[in-house]
């Protein structure tokens, strides 16, 4: 290509007057080995071949290891055979990819070419002529003389989507009985048990200073929520408890949540207060619970207060007790909804 | 230019291929097509084969992803598992979770499929990032193509989106608890956030219709969408021509570069088993989301250090470092801003400065002219500034949703490192903008100093008078013009009075004084390209600079 070809600035006369740098054109181009020394071509050519070769050996070795391996379904065995399927498949895509890169890089034409930009816009003349269509088009409507046809028309466009739209919304959020977040399946007598094995727990058995994973006892709730049924899992994530045992001197209470614990066993909801993470990191020197989501940290030994974190409110308290054979219960469901905060949650 | 065999033959054609050339142009006109786009020109360049990597990634994702639907079960129904993982034996899981194990462990080539997969949604984000960055900091967005990054921005989004529902499929603790977070954040919405939550799920969390929700989502809305935009952006491409980086011969009204066929078919096609190799090797060799080590959803375990997939960490930072005393209840309703303003309102405003950049930059600029020659990042330091500032921003977050790894690493409190970010957030930003800044108005100061007086040469000379100077070494044309050949826009001066001749207000003055006052902002520190009369009378005050670099010219003054 010519430097005619080419836009620029100014031209050199003008130079002097206009202060301007003139634009050089495209730099020279510079041949490569290839272009000059057959030889060099030839070595070129060879490489491109080899890496063909290559592609086609990585598909004989991926159906080798797809045919040959034995199906061993341990996690080593799992593992042997990913690793030589991706070897295989990745050499045959790599063996074509660099193949081809390479041809076009050391034999295919590396003149640069200069094609002309046009302007995108459409030039005035299709304009207008696009617009006198538009015109012409609403004219032969008539849409200009029929208002109460052009109103109907649109109200009923405007309308349909209701059709559908409805029953989706009316059918999307099942029930929209959005008061269930305030229950959970917590009442008074239901047993607290270990998670996930579901063992009631004896008051007697917890020492100080250990920290146990709760859920309700199934044989003490609803049979059509129980551990196996699919209603169970909704259940479980608003019930999960954290209970934790303290000399009893060293927790701070509420005066009205002073028979809330049991000989310093406290029973928190395990589902943070910030966005809903199970909280589940106890330490046991600082009585501190961290959530593992966002570092929220409460204080067991403070009503579960917020002490770091992201989270506001402290985590809702289970009140309990211990029945008459000495397992601890709870003495009825928690006082306020469970885990993250929503608009209506104290109405 | 010699032609592919399909076109204009308007004799007979007497090849194979000429035959069936002849029989499709005539029964699609594709002869005009081939004519149009064989030799089209694309310029080269190493990071336009960024956005490639995004395409071939996708495309690498549709044909694992069509393999993984083969075996996956979008289904919540439970089952006990009996199986080859024997840790698993006789848990009760999800069909989803179940389906998952089965294609990891039985289905042979699942797992692979499964690990590619996964990698090229990383990989498929991470170059959009980075493709977007190239467009950002080169200003490739300028008229005409503001259209087109608002195309792939919305691309970026519905890559986020498909990450996070396929993140979600596998149902095992650690996607159920990411959509527990999602839960949280939802309901933090005011007024509606409880519906939108029972919208979601279908009912309470988790309920049974979100796994096959976001099946539906992650096989048929995303990917349709994301097709039917990357259809978009490929065609505004070919319409708006490429856009090319400055240098001889290139300008605004042309473009420089290969043909379509054969070259940059070879060398893009070729790049496309490229991209496939890699990610099969990677599948190959480098274990990801081996979801049995993690166990089916509960919600009641969850591990510390888990992390999500990187594209989610920023979101996962913003609401670390928000402290919580920010939930107030007003007239007895909850408002959460310590979840609304990190889960959406600093996100929300980092995607709308992303989306409207390209605007507001011409609104400061009134620059009307289409610009198809990049800028060299230093010409446009305000931009450049911006620019890492918001990287700056984004990283602050990711590691911030790391906190937990980095205190754990390097022995730290928590509490400390969140202090440490919380401050970061607003201040390495401006940091950030204004070392970038000053940096670029360096390095332009550096091209002007080099086209005044060349490069050193490290050579002293004495002058038969005794004095001595460092000869200098004129730059070439070329390094020249890509020197000199740029803008530096001017503030624009408020040309609008707060009232009119008569006494009445003017409307537009406010936001003609915000105009004047961002495109100060924008352009009040400039560095203005040499001049040919500059650079003359730099020529004329060093009568003893050498004139070229030849050989000659150096041995006459060694
Ligand atoms: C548009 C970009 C896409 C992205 C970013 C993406 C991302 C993901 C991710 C991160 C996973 C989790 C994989 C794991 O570790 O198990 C996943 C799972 C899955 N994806 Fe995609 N995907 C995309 C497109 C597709 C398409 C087009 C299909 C099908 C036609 C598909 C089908 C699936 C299936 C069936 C699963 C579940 C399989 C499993 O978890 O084992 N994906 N996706
Ligand atoms: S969910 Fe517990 S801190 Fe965020």
């Amino acid at each position: 290509m010519s430097d005619s070809n080419l836009v620029s600035t100014s031209s050199d006369t003008e130079v002097a007057t206009s202060e301007q740098f003139s634009d050089p054109g495209v730099p020279e181009h510079k041949l490569r080995l290839g272009d000059t020394d057959p030889k060099a071509a030839k070595r070129s050519e060879r490489i491109v071949i080899a890496l063909f070769g290559l592609s086609i050996l990585g598909t004989i070795g991926m159906m080798a290891a797809y045919f040959g391996l034995p199906q061993d379904t341990s996690i080593a065995g799992v593992r042997i055979q990913n690793l030589t399927l991706g070897l295989g498949l990745g050499f045959a895509l790599l063996g074509i990819g660099l193949g081809a890169i390479h041809w076009a890089k050391s034999l295919m034409s590396d003149h640069e070419v200069v094609e002309e930009r046009h302007s995108v816009e459409s030039s005035p003349e299709a304009r207008a002529e696009a617009i006198q269509k538009l015109q012409d088009g609403v004219a032969d409507a008539g849409v200009a003389r029929r208002g109460v046809l052009k109103g109907a028309a649109i109200s009923a466009v405007a309308l349909f989507p209701l059709s559908f739209a409805v029953p989706l919304i009316g059918e999307i959020g099942a029930d929209w009985n959005i008061s269930k977040f305030r229950h959970t399946v917590w009442r008074r007598g239901v047993r607290l048990a270990t998670d996930p094995t579901n063992r009631p727990i004896k008051a007697s058995e917890v020492t100080i200073g250990s920290a146990y994973h709760v859920i309700p006892y199934a044989e003490d709730i609803d049979e059509e929520v129980r551990p196996g049924s699919h209603a169970w899992l909704d259940e479980k994530a608003k019930a999960i408890v954290l209970m934790v045992r303290m000399e009893p001197n060293e927790l701070k209470e509420e005066d009205d949540r002073k028979d809330w614990s049991y000989e310093g066993i406290v029973a928190y909801s395990k589902v943070c207060t910030h966005v809903g993470c199970p909280v589940a990191l106890y330490e046991r020197q600082t009585h501190h619970l961290l959530c593992p989501c966002h570092q929220s940290t409460f204080d067991m030994a403070d009503g579960a207060k917020v002490v770091f974190g992201p989270a506001k409110r402290p985590l809702p308290q289970l009140p309990i007790t211990v029945d008459s054979e000495g397992y601890l219960v709870a003495q009825s469901d928690f006082t306020e909804p469970v885990g993250p905060s929503f608009w209506e949650r104290l109405k | 230019m010699t032609a592919a065999p399909a076109k204009t033959q308007s004799s007979a054609p007497t090849t194979k291929a000429g035959k069936a050339a002849d029989y499709l142009d005539q029964r699609t006109g594709i002869g005009v097509a081939v004519k149009e786009f064989a030799r089209k020109v694309f310029p080269d360049h190493w990071s336009f084969m960024l956005g490639e990597i995004a395409l071939y990634s996708f495309i690498v994702l549709i044909l694992s992803g069509i393999f993984l639907t083969m075996f996956f079960v979008p289904s919540m129904g439970l089952t006990t598992y009996h199986g080859p993982v024997a840790t698993m034996d006789g848990t009760q899981m999800s069909e989803a979770f179940a389906s998952t194990l089965r294609l990891s462990f039985e289905v042979r080539g699942g797992l692979l499929m499964r690990q590619i997969h996964h990698w090229a949604a990383l990989i498929f984000v991470a170059a959009m990032v980075v493709h977007m960055l190239r467009i950002f900091f080169t200003g490739a967005f300028r008229k005409p193509r503001e259209i087109n990054w608002v195309v792939g921005f919305l691309l970026l989004v519905l890559g986020l989106l498909a990450g996070f529902s396929g993140y979600s499929l596998p149902d095992d603790v650690l996607s159920g608890n990411g959509l527990r977070i999602t839960d949280g954040v939802v309901k933090s919405i005011p007024i509606i956030g409880s519906y939108m939550s029972y919208m979601i799920f279908g009912g309470e969390f988790p309920g049974s219709d979100i796994i096959p929700r976001l099946f539906t989502v992650h096989v048929l809305i995303v990917p349709a969408l994301i097709l039917a935009l990357v259809a978009v952006h490929l065609v505004l491409v070919v319409v708006h021509k490429h856009t090319q980086y400055p240098g001889g011969g290139r300008t605004d009204k042309n473009v420089v570069g290969f043909p379509l066929f054969p070259v940059y078919t070879a060398k893009a096609g070729g790049f496309f088993f490229v991209v496939f190799g890699v990610l099969a090797l990677m599948g190959g060799t480098l274990s990801i989301n081996n979801v049995w080590n993690y166990g089916p959803y509960d919600p009641s375990p969850v591990s510390a250090g888990a992390q999500p997939d990187w594209y989610m960490l920023f979101l996962e930072g913003s609401l670390r470092l928000m402290p919580g005393q920010t939930e107030y209840v007003i007239g007895g309703y909850t408002l959460s801003l310590n979840v609304l303003v990190p889960a959406a309102i600093i996100p929300g405003l980092l995607f709308v400065f992303l989306a409207l950049y390209p605007f507001i930059e011409s609104w400061v600029t009134k620059d009307t002219q289409p610009r198809s020659v990049l800028d060299r990042p230093r010409n446009v330091p305000t931009r450049t500034g911006l620019g890492v500032a918001f990287i700056t921003a984004f990283v602050v977050l990711v590691l911030a949703g790391s906190n937990d790894l980095i205190a754990t690493h390097f022995h730290m409190s928590i509490n400390t490192i969140t202090w440490v970010f919380r401050f970061a957030f607003f201040i390495a930003p401006v940091l950030a903008f204004w070392v970038t800044k000053r940096i670029c108005l360096g390095l332009q100061r550096k091209d002007r100093e080099l086209v005044l007086h060349g490069h050193e040469h490290g050579r002293i000379v004495r002058t038969e008078a005794g004095e001595y100077f460092e000869v200098h070494k004129p730059l070439n044309e070329q390094e020249r013009w890509l020197r000199v050949n740029y803008e530096a826009h001017a503030p624009l001066a408020l040309d609008e009075q707060p009232y009119h001749e008569d006494g009445t207000k003017n409307r537009k003055y406010r936001s003609a004084k915000l105009r004047s006052a961002l495109s100060r902002f924008f352009y009040e520190d400039r560095i203005e390209p040499v001049t040919l009369a500059e650079l003359e009378a730099a020529h004329h005050h060093e009568p003893h600079e050498i004139a070229d670099g030849s050989d000659e010219s150096r041995q006459q003054l060694s």
